[in-house]
C-alpha cells in the first residue's frame, strides 16, 4: 500500500555520533503512529530519515533501508525530491514563506515543484488543502495577505495545508503542536484525525496525552544509556502500549518516572 | 556604605563614556557636514542645465558642461554591473548555499584579499589585461576595472543575507519535494532579495566615486561616448582633471562635477537604505 513505511535496521549518524540505531518498525498505511520517548532519544532523527531530510545536515549518514510504495529510498536510484514529494514534513516551529501570500504558501509546492496547472485547477488546490486543514472559513477572505500575518497556531495549519496541496502518501508531523496553545493544539488534533481517512501520519510528541489521544500505533524510542543511540524499546497499537507496555521502561515512561 | 560609594564612582565613570561617546560622534560627523557643506556651496553656483547636458567647452571660452562625463560614468557603471553583478551573486550563492568547507574557506578568503587590493592596483591590472592586448584604452577596460572593484563586496553581501535566510525555510521548501536549485532561486534569494540589492546599490556607490582604475583603462575624452571600445569621459576622471587644472572656470566645474557625483551617491544610499527598510517591514 502506498502510504505504509517500512524501515529495516535503519541507523543515522551525525559525523562520529550515533544518533538512532538499528530502528525496524513497519508503518500502517491510512492510520497516525506516534513516536514518543524522553528528550535526545533520536525520535525526531528518526523521523527525518523517513523522507531524507535528515541528510541535509552537514556530516549526517543513515545505513539500513527505509522501504515506501515498494523500494528502498536510499537506493542510489531513487531521487530524495520524489521521496519528499511522496513523503511530506510538518515542523516544529511554523515556517511559512514569509514573502509569500496565503495562497501562495499553500501552492508553494506546486508552483515551484514543476507541476503545470492552470489558474483555476491551482485555486482548487488551495481551497481543498485549506479545507482539509481547517483553516479555510478563518482565511477566506484574506488569501492574498502574508502568511506570516496569521497567529502561531493558524500559521502551523498554513504549513500543513501546504504540505498537503502537493498531494502526499504520507506526512510526518515533528512535534506540531509544541510552540501551540491548548485550543490551537484541539484544532490540528481534530485535523489529524480528518487526515487519516486518506493520508498516514507519523507524529512525533513530547505530549503523552496527545499521543494516547491521537494515535492508532505508538513507538517507544530510549537511549539507554548516556552516548548510546536512541533505539525502538516497544511499538504497537496505542491502546496495548499505554495499558500494558511489555516493557519495563516503557511503563515507566508512560507513567510519567522519568524522560 | 561602601555600596553607594562604588555607585557615585560608576555612574561617574558610566556618564564620562557616554560623554566620550557623543564627542567622538561628533567629531567623526564634521569632516562629512564640512564636505556637504563646503561642495553644495561652491558647486551649487556652476551647476546649471547647461553643465548637466553640454560638452567641454575648449580653455578660454566659458559655459560647457560635462554631459559626457555624466553619460560615461553611467555607462561606466553599467558595464560593471552587466559584468560583475552576476559574478558576484552567483559567487555569493556557491559560498552560502553550497557549503564545500575547504573552497568556500578559500574563495572567502581570496574575496576579502581582493576588497582590500588598492584600486589603482586593480587599473594596472585591466590594463595590463585589456588595454595593452586592445591597444587603446577604452571603456570596456574602465566598466571591467570597476567590475573587479565591486565583486568582493557583491559576493561577500551576497553571502551574507542568504545566510540570514532561516535553515527552517530550506527546510520547508525541500521538505515539500521542491528540487534544491528552486528552492535557492525561489525561495532563498527571493527572501534575501532586498538585502541583496542594497548591498548592490552601495556596491555601485562606491565604484561611482573611484577615480583610480579609470585613469589607466578608460582614461577620458572630451567628446561623448562613442562606443564600448573607445575612451570615454567619466566623472571622477573628468573632476581630477579639472581640479589640478590652473583655470578659474575649470575649478569651477570641478565644483559643479563633484557635487553632481555626491548627489549621484547619495541618492544610491540613501535609496537602498529607503528600499531595504521597506522591504523589512513587509517581511516582518
Amino acid at each position: 500500500m502506498a502510504g505504509s513505511i517500512t524501515t529495516n535496521n535503519l541507523s543515522a549518524t551525525f559525523g562520529e555520533v550515533r544518533a538512532i540505531e538499528g530502528i525496524s518498525i513497519e508503518i500502517i498505511a491510512n492510520k497516525v503512529t506516534a513516536l514518543i520517548g524522553p528528550s535526545g532519544c533520536g525520535k525526531s532523527t528518526f523521523l527525518r530519515c523517513l523522507n531524507r531530510m535528515h541528510e541535509l545536515v552537514p556530516g549526517a549518514g543513515t545505513t539500513g533501508e527505509v522501504i515506501w510504495d515498494g523500494r528502498n529510498i536510499y537506493a542510489p536510484d531513487v531521487d530524495a525530491t520524489d521521496v519528499r514529494r511522496g513523503i511530506g514534513m510538518v515542523f516544529q516551529k511554523p515556517n511559512p514563506f514569509p514573502l509569500m501570500s496565503i495562497a501562495d504558501n499553500v501552492s508553494a509546492g506546486l508552483r515551484l515543484a514543476g507541476s503545470k496547472r492552470n489558474k483555476s485547477a491551482m485555486e482548487e488546490a488551495v481551497e481543498r488543502s485549506l479545507r482539509l486543514a481547517a483553516l479555510w472559513d478563518e482565511v477566506k477572505n484574506k488569501l492574498h495577505k502574508p502568511g506570516g500575518s496569521l497567529s502561531g497556531g493558524q500559521q502551523q495549519r498554513l504549513c500543513i495545508a501546504r504540505a498537503l496541496a502537493v498531494e502526499p502518501d504520507v506526512i510526518l508531523m515533528d512535534e506540531p503542536c509544541s510552540a501551540l496553545d491548548p485550543a490551537s493544539t484541539q484544532k490540528i488534533e481534530d485535523t489529524m484525525d480528518k487526515l487519516k481517512d486518506n493520508y498516514t501520519i507519523v507524529i512525533v510528541t513530547h505530549n503523552m496525552q496527545q499521543a494516547g489521544r491521537v494515535s492508532d500505533f505508538t513507538g517507544f524510542l530510549l537511549t539507554q544509556e548516556s552516548g548510546e543511540p536512541g533505539r525502538l524499546i516497544e511499538y504497537g497499537p496505542t491502546s496495548k502500549i499505554f495499558t500494558m507496555p511489555d516493557h519495563k521502561e516503557t511503563e515507566n515512561y508512560i507513567t510519567g518516572r522519568f524522560g | 556604605m561602601n555600596n553607594g560609594f562604588n555607585r557615585r564612582r560608576r555612574n561617574a565613570i558610566s556618564g564620562l563614556a557616554y560623554l566620550l561617546c557623543v564627542l567622538a560622534t561628533i567629531i567623526a560627523l564634521i569632516p562629512l557636514m564640512l564636505i556637504l557643506f563646503y561642495v553644495i556651496s561652491q558647486g551649487a553656483p556652476a551647476l546649471n542645465l547647461d553643465f548637466l547636458t553640454q560638452l567641454p567647452k575648449p580653455v578660454g571660452e566659458t559655459g560647457g558642461g560635462m554631459g559626457n562625463a555624466i553619460v560615461g560614468s553611467l555607462m561606466l557603471i553599467g558595464i560593471a554591473a552587466v559584468v560583475g553583478l552576476p559574478l558576484g551573486v552567483l559567487a555569493g550563492t556557491y559560498l552560502a548555499e553550497f557549503r564545500s568547507p575547504r573552497l568556500s574557506w578559500t574563495v572567502r578568503l581570496l574575496a576579502d584579499i581582493l576588497s582590500g587590493v588598492p584600486s589603482i592596483i586593480i587599473g594596472v591590472f585591466v590594463y595590463t589585461l585589456l588595454v595593452l592586448t586592445m591597444k587603446h584604452f577604452s571603456a570596456l577596460a574602465g566598466g571591467v576595472a570597476l567590475a573587479i572593484l565591486m565583486l568582493p563586496t557583491v559576493a561577500r553581501t551576497t553571502e551574507e543575507m542568504l545566510r540570514m535566510v532561516p535553515d527552517t525555510l530550506r527546510e520547508a521548501s525541500l521538505a515539500l519535494g521542491i528540487p534544491r536549485w528552486r528552492t535557492i532561486v525561489s525561495i532563498i534569494i527571493k527572501t534575501a532579495g532586498g538585502g541583496i540589492i542594497t548591498g548592490i546599490m552601495l556596491a555601485l556607490a562606491r565604484i561611482a566615486g573611484e577615480t583610480a582604475p579609470l585613469l589607466f583603462t578608460a582614461l577620458s575624452s572630451r567628446t561623448w561616448p562613442t562606443g564600448l571600445d573607445k575612451p570615454v569621459a567619466s566623472l571622477p576622471v573628468q573632476i581630477y582633471t579639472y581640479a589640478i587644472s590652473p583655470y578659474e572656470d575649470w575649478h569651477q566645474q570641478a565644483w559643479a562635477g563633484s557635487l553632481v557625483l555626491v548627489i549621484m551617491v547619495l541618492l544610491l544610499s540613501v535609496g537602498s537604505k529607503l528600499y531595504f527598510g521597506r522591504k523589512m517591514r513587509s517581511v516582518r
